[in-house]
């Protein structure tokens, strides 16, 4: 059981918010203090669009505890549009169906169960392929 | 600082070691390098070790291991994921350069066998990031996996163009016997095996197991009449982003160009003078980066080394993972880097029989920390 930890994550967690740096206008995602381009400070937060294209994939098949239940699960380096890469589970798709540049866009979803049928459930952001809306 | 030499190297098989805890391994370890070294005083205990506190429920390993060997003096562990053992070899041999202290007992340590293997996978798992890799199920082989389709895709790589790095690893650990899996395979072996994490299947990927590897290091002052005293030239240390994502290029391992460019500047060389490279081989792909970034190839063209027949023993390119790397000689995490470490002084010392690179005089050693992350290399040399 780890609440303060989800909890303190549920903005970057359920909105995708990062940082934007003040100095050098990059965007960061995961939020750290420190600009990974500038090495000046970056404190100002950033909604990501959520939209984004696979920059590469695997599927886990032997997963670390707490994931055991929903194997196999495919995951991607999704390099977001405004620049940054992130790590998470694609879903609402098969992984023969996945390749490189895919389209994709973020979507919430749970992410596991931490502990037994008493423990939280943990939510999070995953991504699909990128729906296209009929005109 | 003064010149540091290593006098003494002992290790365990890696292996299922079901009857020996993680104290009677490093323990096995210690006491086979005081006989190697015909000494038993040492000043001070650097303990390379990652996974003591999740899977044995033991921390304070430097003081168990000092107890078990009945010593009383300062006694350490040092973690940085996979290259704690690195780590703590370049900790001791600080420590003795720098005048503190006048010996230095290094020993890595792993205990794996005795967690279930999804609780092993979660606990490597700890070496990647916790908020922001883990908490999406990735595992340790998934973020490897991630970088290797990447790599294939960006250079135009096919699967079984790694398989020479495999094949080498498995061919030489067969000369080894403390290798866990010491015995050669076939390219059809290779193609053939099982899929873990698409597109790394089971002979890209290192068997973990239980084992130590311990080194006894002083003053080359103090041993210069001894012509099995290895000398330490060259040590360097850097760090990487933590995560894969965060990194601006997520195929190039700028950490071990970091290292190695200052091992390469202590020691006064260059790629060219190394005879041989024990490399960290944990999966396929690493061995290419890790080429790549030491400057034995081009980026995106390490793969070709492999192809040529240039990492093999006898064909007067850059012979690696001479004992078998992690694939073949076995990866035991956190003692990893002192294999690497010990391998080379046998190498050094020409004890490695029909494993021997012939006239070798200058070796390096590269241990991996996370998936990049930390980066430890050294350089060795016999006079």
């Amino acid at each position: 059981m780890e609440i303060p930890r989800h909890w303190r994550l549920k903005k970057q967690r359920y909105g995708l918010i990062g940082e934007v740096c003040p100095h050098c206008d990059s965007k960061i995602f995961p939020p750290r203090d420190i600009c990974p381009d500038c090495g000046k400070e970056a404190k100002d937060e950033f909604a990501f669009s959520g939209a984004g294209e696979v920059y590469s994939y695997t599927t886990i098949y032997n997963a670390p505890s707490g994931f055991e239940h929903t194997i196999p699960y495919t995951v991607a380096l999704v390099q977001l549009e405004e620049g940054p890469l992130i790590t998470a589970q694609l879903t609402d798709v098969d992984e023969e169906h996945v390749s490189i540049g895919m389209p994709v866009e973020m979507v919430t979803r749970k992410l596991r169960e931490d502990g037994d049928e008493r423990g939280m459930l943990v939510y999070g952001y995953k991504f699909r392929p990128k729906l296209v809306v009929a005109a | 600082m003064r010149k540091i030499a290593i006098i003494g190297i002992g290790q365990t098989k890696v292996h299922e070691h079901w009857n020996l805890s993680i104290r009677e391994l490093a323990g096995k370890a210690i006491f086979a390098a005081q006989k190697d070294a015909g000494r038993k005083n040492f000043d001070a205990l650097f303990v390379g070790n990652m996974l003591s506190g999740l899977i044995d429920q033991q921390n304070n390993l430097g003081a168990v291991i000092a107890d078990w060997v009945g010593f009383k003096g300062e006694a350490v562990k040092i973690e940085t994921a996979c290259s704690s053992g690195a780590s703590a070899f370049r900790a001791g041999m600080m420590a003795v350069a720098s005048g503190e202290i006048d010996s230095a007992m290094v020993v890595g340590v792993e205990k794996m066998t005795d967690a279930a293997p999804n609780d092993i996978t979660s606990a490597l798992a700890t070496a990647a990031d916790s908020d922001w890799e883990l908490e999406q199920g990735v595992s340790f082989v998934g973020l490897n996996a991630l970088i290797m389709r990447r790599y294939m895709h960006e250079y135009g790589w096919q699967h079984e163009d790694f398989a020479p790095f495999s094949l080498n690893s498995h061919a030489n650990a067969a000369h080894n016997p403390h290798a866990r899996l010491p015995f050669a395979i076939s390219e059809k072996q290779y193609k053939n095996s099982a899929m873990i994490a698409a597109p790394i299947n089971l002979m890209d990927a290192s068997p973990t197991g239980d084992g130590a590897a311990s080194a006894l290091i002083v003053p080359l002052e103090s041993v210069h009449n001894n012509k099995r005293a290895v000398e330490i030239v060259g040590s360097g240390a850097a760090t990487d982003t933590l995560s894969v994502h965060s990194r601006k290029m997520p195929l190039f391992l700028q950490a071990a160009y970091l290292s190695a460019k200052y091992a390469y500047a202590q020691a006064g060389n260059a790629p060219e003078d190394i005879d041989f490279f024990e490399l960290h081989d944990a999966f396929s792909i690493m061995a290419a980066l890790s080429l790549e970034a030491c400057g034995f190839a081009e980026k995106g063209q390490g793969p070709r080394l492999g192809l040529s027949g240039a990492i093999k023993l006898k064909h007067g390119g850059i012979p690696i993972c001479t004992r078998g790397g992690l694939k073949a000689r076995g990866h035991p995490v956190g003692a990893t880097g002192m294999y690497q470490i010990i391998e080379s002084v046998q190498q050094l010392r020409g004890e490695c029989g029909e494993a021997q690179v012939q006239g070798a005089k200058i070796g390096m050693a590269q241990n991996i920390g996370g998936s990049g992350a930390s980066i430890i290399t050294h350089i060795l040399k016999i006079s």
